[in-house]
């Protein structure tokens, strides 16, 4: 493998229903700025069925060029021929890093296109950036410069470890959503758009779809909301949750939750934050009886603002929470959503 | 039909993690278990064999020699047989190497349908059911949340964030398992005494010497392209301030002054 024919940053342009998902918005904003450190160009690579119109997005997100795969075979995601859409883009147009959402789509997609094109590739990243590997030099072993340095938590959010993959191309990441930010579209932009087909055979690896279910969700997405009115077990119950919908709806805000609320079955899991759930980083964080484990600070941490309730003056939470008070969350969180009315009437 | 089930033995990152004085993670000191999501996958496997006569499963893993004691615990719940896959010369090895490894052990045997989990709970990274998949140039369903088999083929119904679809894939196929497929079933006593007595009968270990069409270049630290530059605790975001008020009420005010001096409301 000849490392330098690989030139450009790469992302994977995941869409579903012809509708770009927000992660490849997210994952061009990241590609713009470690693009604009390597002195490369940024490219998206854009797979399905009648989706060269939906091009013109990715340039104002910060592509410079869209490639775009377009065949009948790829109307819905199957591993198979998105994987050898996706490979044989990396083959013929050799990028040196290709990053990919970490979606239930990416996470199937990614190890089975790092097989093929046999490189490495590091799951769920929460932080990339350019610098040397070895991070610090040693002597008698060679220092390489501008490597892509890939930053992921490992053992439920434990420890933190960051990967390179020096002797290889592309440099493949998968990239946790919530995580990057997008650039503000540039409403004039334009890219490249440049077709390719490999050509596509169906054979026992392509799988059949039997049926789509679409789950039909009322919930709003918990990624995008500004303030995040957080429960945890220490809600009590279904019931109880009211007090949060109330202070919520008070304040401009969505309900989130814990894991165990979800185990609990007191909220969906498409509420959930977490390392199994959803990361969110809002400008306000509200953690109201949630002890804030390890797996659950993971998805909110990086939030502007935490602001923690709980009972217990020993928990985590108070670890991350910015503001922390020690007390009663069914006589606190009422009187809050009430003082919270009064100032929004006084305005 | 033969069915094939990738284990792991992980630490139990869920159940309590320990950390040392210094605030390194202490591995020594954790429980390790069978990976929740494998172990899914097996369940998956031995209902399959509670209805399929006939049906065979073979439990994989690899790791250090200790991990013999999840292959046990596998044929404890019914499993009919286990490999272990351990050699000095495996190990330190990326999700590369791994599924290079075991695509290499899965060739020894006759398969039908290759079951993992979606990912193990100390990695998360839910890549090697895919590559061995990929090494042995067979069809994948990842993230199943059911498992069935009609004629030679699975129909499996395979999550996504906002909707599921039921695939059907021709044998051999692997499929990658989540937690929610079902609860796993426990171990017999009689079945935990039998796995101990006749380890031996029921446990094959195998060395790099045993896999087949195994490239040195791909196993092992040196054959991973993945490299760790650092790895460390996490670094905790520092404390904030914590208050304990006498009252709701004043509770409620401090709120309410830090809402209204970051001009939040």
């Amino acid at each position: 493998m000849n490392l330098e024919e690989y030139k450009g940053v790469f992302i994977y342009a995941q869409q579903v229903d012809n509708e770009i998902n927000n992660i490849s918005f997210e994952l061009l904003g990241k590609a713009k700025e470690l693009a604009e450190t390597l002195n490369e160009k940024v490219t998206a690579v854009l797979i399905g069925s009648g989706v060269k119109d939906l091009a013109g997005q990715l340039a104002q997100y910060g592509a410079d060029r869209v490639i775009v795969v377009d065949d009948p075979e790829l109307k819905e995601y199957r591993t198979e021929p998105y994987t050898h859409a996706l490979a044989s883009v990396i083959n013929e147009f050799k990028p040196e890093i290709m990053l990919v959402g970490a979606t239930a789509i990416g996470r199937d997609l990614g190890p089975r296109v790092s097989a093929r094109v046999a490189t490495g590739l590091t799951a769920d990243c929460t932080s990339l950036d350019i610098g040397d590997f070895p991070l610090n030099a040693i002597p008698g072993k060679e220092q390489k410069h501008n490597q892509l340095l890939m930053t992921r938590p490992a053992f439920g959010g434990n420890t933190i470890a960051t990967i390179a993959c020096p002797d290889n191309r592309p440099q493949m990441a998968t990239v946790r959503p919530g995580v990057m930010q997008k650039i503000d579209p540039i409403a004039d932009a334009q890219a490249e758009v440049v077709e390719f087909n490999p050509g596509f055979t169906p054979d026992n690896k392509y799988v059949e779809i039997l049926e789509i279910v679409k789950e039909v969700s009322d919930v709003a997405d918990i990624a995008d909301a500004k303030i995040l009115v957080s429960g945890g077990r220490g809600v009590g119950s279904a019931e109880n949750f009211k007090l949060l919908d109330d202070l919520a709806e008070a304040i401009g805000g969505t309900v989130s939750c814990s894991r165990a609320v979800v185990d609990n079955g007191w909220k969906p899991k498409e509420l959930q934050v977490g390392q199994t759930g959803k990361t969110v980083r809002p400008n306000v964080y509200f953690a109201i009886g949630i002890s804030g484990a390890i797996q659950h600070t993971a998805g909110m941490e990086e939030s502007d603002l935490i602001i923690a309730i709980n009972k217990d003056e020993n928990a985590p939470i108070f670890d991350v929470a910015d503001y922390g008070i020690v007390g009663d969350l069914n006589k606190i969180v009422p009187e809050l959503t009430a003082k919270i009315k009064a100032a929004k009437a006084d305005k | 039909m033969n069915i094939v089930v990738c284990i792991k033995q992980v630490p139990d990152t869920a159940g309590g993690v320990k950390f040392k004085p210094d605030g390194t993670l202490d591995r020594g000191a954790m429980l390790t278990i069978m990976n929740p999501d494998d172990k899914a996958g097996l369940e998956a496997a031995l209902r399959l064999k509670d209805q399929y006569e006939g049906t065979t499963v073979t439990v994989v893993t690899m790791g250090l020699p200790k991990a013999e004691d999840v292959l046990i615990e596998a044929i404890a719940m019914g499993a009919d047989k286990g490999i272990l896959v351990t050699d000095r010369r495996l190990g330190g090895a990326d999700t590369w190497a791994t599924s290079s490894t075991i695509a290499a052990a899965i060739r020894n045997l006759d398969y039908d349908l290759i079951i993992t989990g979606r990912q193990a709970i100390d990695g998360d990274t839910a890549q090697v059911g895919p590559q061995i998949s990929e090494h042995l140039d067979i069809p994948v369903i990842s993230y199943a949340q059911d498992i069935k088999v009609e004629g030679d083929s699975v129909i499996v119904n395979r999550q996504y964030e906002d909707r599921h679809h039921m695939l059907k894939a021709k044998m051999p196929c692997l499929v990658t398992a989540l937690s929610e497929l079902n609860d796993p079933r426990y171990m017999t006593p009689g079945k935990i005494f039998d796995a101990i007595d006749n380890k031996d009968e029921y446990i094959t270990v195998w060395g790099r010497d045993d896999l087949k069409d195994l490239d040195d270049a791909n196993i092992g630290l040196a054959g991973s392209p993945t490299k760790i530059a650092k790895a460390s605790d996490k670094v905790k975001k520092g404390a904030g301030e914590k208050v304990a008020l006498d009252t709701a009420e004043e509770s409620v005010d401090y709120i309410m002054d830090k809402l209204l001096t970051k001009h939040i409301i």
